[in-house]
């Protein structure tokens, strides 16, 4: 009889459902594997090692490029962390437009993550139709900052700036006539918050069209029931957070049990799984979806309503506006020392974290009295679930592997930084 | 001090004494400064314990003191301090609610401190990260490699004393018909210098 040897195998770094630059390298024993050791940092930029070299204000671009699905939530836990130790107090506005716009972002994430893991699973369709919403949302992205992806729109003491009047138009072209035209921007003809709200009224039916697509789909199921379960101690031991955990049953969610800018007067729910395996997390983050959709019409309600200030009135740390510098002496001091020294934040050392859509996004601050971070360590959520990868593939098939890879929500921008 | 963190601080003390070298609090923050050769036992302790309950271990991470308190234009001193490294822990109460941020100091020349990866599984990579960016040791880690920088590197990037474009680049040399590495050619320099104002500065 032949002899039987278990036999390794390269997964990746180029593999398309790798998402990005994965390497894993499989032990295998027929299709079944033994063992998963990935291999990461093909990515690395050493992220934390370049932000001491820069005043805080100019490392905001950098957090974008981290988790490069959820740019905005980067953002947030960076500049909240300044906040912390600086002790300044955010405008109200400005809180509910965060909160606005990490919900946004929740969205934007977990639609991509819907379309690429339904993608690797097989399902084509699910893919289009998500990208489809995207697309409005990066134009929420686009009007506001300017960016459709890495939009650098947080500021130390607030946001960049307040929400425009008006929504980009499309022009007519050689692809579209005049008809066409007028149709695509029926919806784009009041404020920014008039298509959001628009958005907001049209995409739970186009959550319930994902749905009809995977929930009761027999293949999908097939593919994402009883994979990947971890259950409620392994997924406090392997350090999960965010859906991950509460795929697994815990009801944790940091935009309730410790609340950050106006998340305690937001009316929501918090969907938890109960079997802990690909098939609940996906279930969770659909319903994360819908109540993101819920808060972020309370926060369009909010903000058509009151207006204000958008940024601490406070020059060391926030810039004076043009129109002031132009005849004042002393905001064209403030503005030239902000973008050329920045400011000194206080000895200290805080952590800050936020409810990232992939979890618990921490950034751990370390500073020395200076104008640079001493030490800024950022806490990826993606990295303590992707060493977990090991322990939930094992025993399982090949193909299985790319399922787990998948409702892990793994992108390499944060992991590797 | 807050009231709950100020029961959590005075219970630490009263219960490992002398293991806690310091317990401060800052900005809503208990950090707790233990003596490395008991970490696995207080970690353990406050895993198990009802009154911690630290389910988890939300990060591991290494800082180097090197420079610390020191701008563009100060001189660096002769001799490095003696805990040059730390490592922090960031635990998580899912229970009560609560963090707790926990302080080893190591020693400069060997820095080693026991590996928690057997009291939180989470560990095993957070650990591999800090040794592979400032070279500590974690003793009793199952597999301690290096995991973010490149196959083959050498040196400790995320130290002080690492320069910011490292020591050797890298290009294809079409003679040998391989990849060579040499000494980098970029000369170093600051943008903006680091400074530290006294208290008040500017009002």
């Amino acid at each position: 009889m032949a002899e039987i040897r278990n036999y390794t195998m390269n997964f990746g770094p180029q593999h398309p459902a790798a998402h990005g630059v994965l390497r894993l390298v499989l032990e295998m024993d027929g299709e079944v594997i033994e063992r998963a050791d990935p291999h990461i940092g093909l990515l690395h930029r050493a992220t934390e090692k370049l932000v001491e070299t820069k005043i805080y204000s100019q490392s905001i671009g950098y957090m974008d490029r981290l988790d490069y699905v959820s740019m905005m939530c980067n953002e947030h836990a960076y500049v909240s962390a300044i906040e912390k130790l600086l002790e300044i107090d955010v405008p109200l506005r400005a809180q509910y437009i965060r909160v606005l716009f990490d919900e946004i972002t929740r969205i934007l994430n977990h639609l991509l993550w819907l379309g690429t893991h339904a993608l690797d699973v097989g399902a084509m369709s699910i893919f289009l139709y998500c990208f489809r919403e995207r697309e409005e949302l990066m134009d929420c992205y686009e009007a506001v900052s300017g960016a459709r992806l890495h939009a650098t729109y947080y500021r130390v003491g607030g946001v960049n700036r307040d929400l425009p009047d008006s929504m980009p138009k499309y022009e007519k072209s050689k692809w579209h006539n005049a008809k066409e035209v007028a149709k695509l921007n029926e919806n784009r003809q009041g404020t920014l918050l008039d298509f959001i709200w628009d958005f907001t009224e049209r995409f739970p039916g186009r959550v319930d069209e994902y749905e009809t697509l995977l929930t009761d789909n027999r293949i999908w199921k097939q593919r994402t029931v009883g994979i990947g379960v971890v259950s409620q101690e392994r997924a406090l031991q392997l350090g999960f957070t965010g859906p991950m955990l509460r795929g697994s049953g815990i009801a944790w969610d940091l935009r309730k049990k410790q609340p950050y800018e106006i998340y305690d007067r937001m009316d929501f729910d918090i969907p938890i799984g109960t079997n802990g395996d690909c098939y609940d997390r996906y279930l969770v983050r659909i319903e994360e979806m819908r109540q993101s959709n819920r808060i972020i019409r309370q926060c369009v309600e909010w903000l058509k309503k009151n207006d204000g200030e958008i940024i601490a009135d406070n020059h060391k740390v926030a810039p004076p506006d043009r129109v002031s510098m132009k005849d004042d002496m002393e905001s064209l001091i403030h503005h030239f020392k902000f973008f050329t020294e920045g400011f000194c934040v206080p000895k200290g050392e805080v952590y800050s974290c936020i409810e990232h859509p992939k979890g618990e996004f921490g950034v751990y601050l370390v500073s020395d009295g200076a104008n640079k971070p001493y030490r800024l360590k950022i806490r990826p959520p993606g990295f303590a679930h992707l060493s977990a990868l090991d322990e939930m593939s094992r025993g399982h098939m090949l193909a299985d592997v790319v399922a787990i890879i998948g409702t892990q929500d793994i992108v390499f921008g944060e992991i590797d930084r | 001090m807050s009231f709950s963190l100020q029961n959590v601080s005075d219970r630490l003390k009263e219960d490992f004494g002398d293991s806690i070298v310091n317990c401060v609090e800052h900005h809503g923050e208990l950090t707790v400064e233990v003596a490395a050769g008991d970490l696995l036992k207080i970690c353990q302790v406050l895993r198990d314990h009802e009154y911690y309950a630290c389910e988890q271990l939300i990060d591991v991470c290494g800082v180097d003191y090197l420079l610390y308190g020191l701008d563009d234009s100060s001189v660096a001193p002769e001799q490095s301090s003696p805990n040059r490294f730390a490592v922090i822990y960031h635990l998580l109460s899912i229970k009560h609610n609560r963090r707790l941020r926990l302080r080893v100091f190591l020693d400069t020349d060997l820095p080693v401190v026991d590996s928690v990866v057997d009291i939180w599984s989470v560990a095993n990579w957070f650990e591999r990260e800090a040794f592979d960016l400032f070279g500590i040791i974690f003793e009793g880690h199952p597999d301690l490699r290096r995991i973010l920088t490149d196959y083959g590197f050498v040196g400790y990037p995320f130290r002080k004393d690492f320069p910011i474009s490292g020591h050797v680049e890298t290009r294809y040399d079409p003679e040998k018909k391989r990849v060579v590495y040499e000494p980098v050619s970029i000369e170093p320099r600051i943008l903006t210098p680091r400074i530290i104002r006294e208290d008040g500065f500017g009002g």
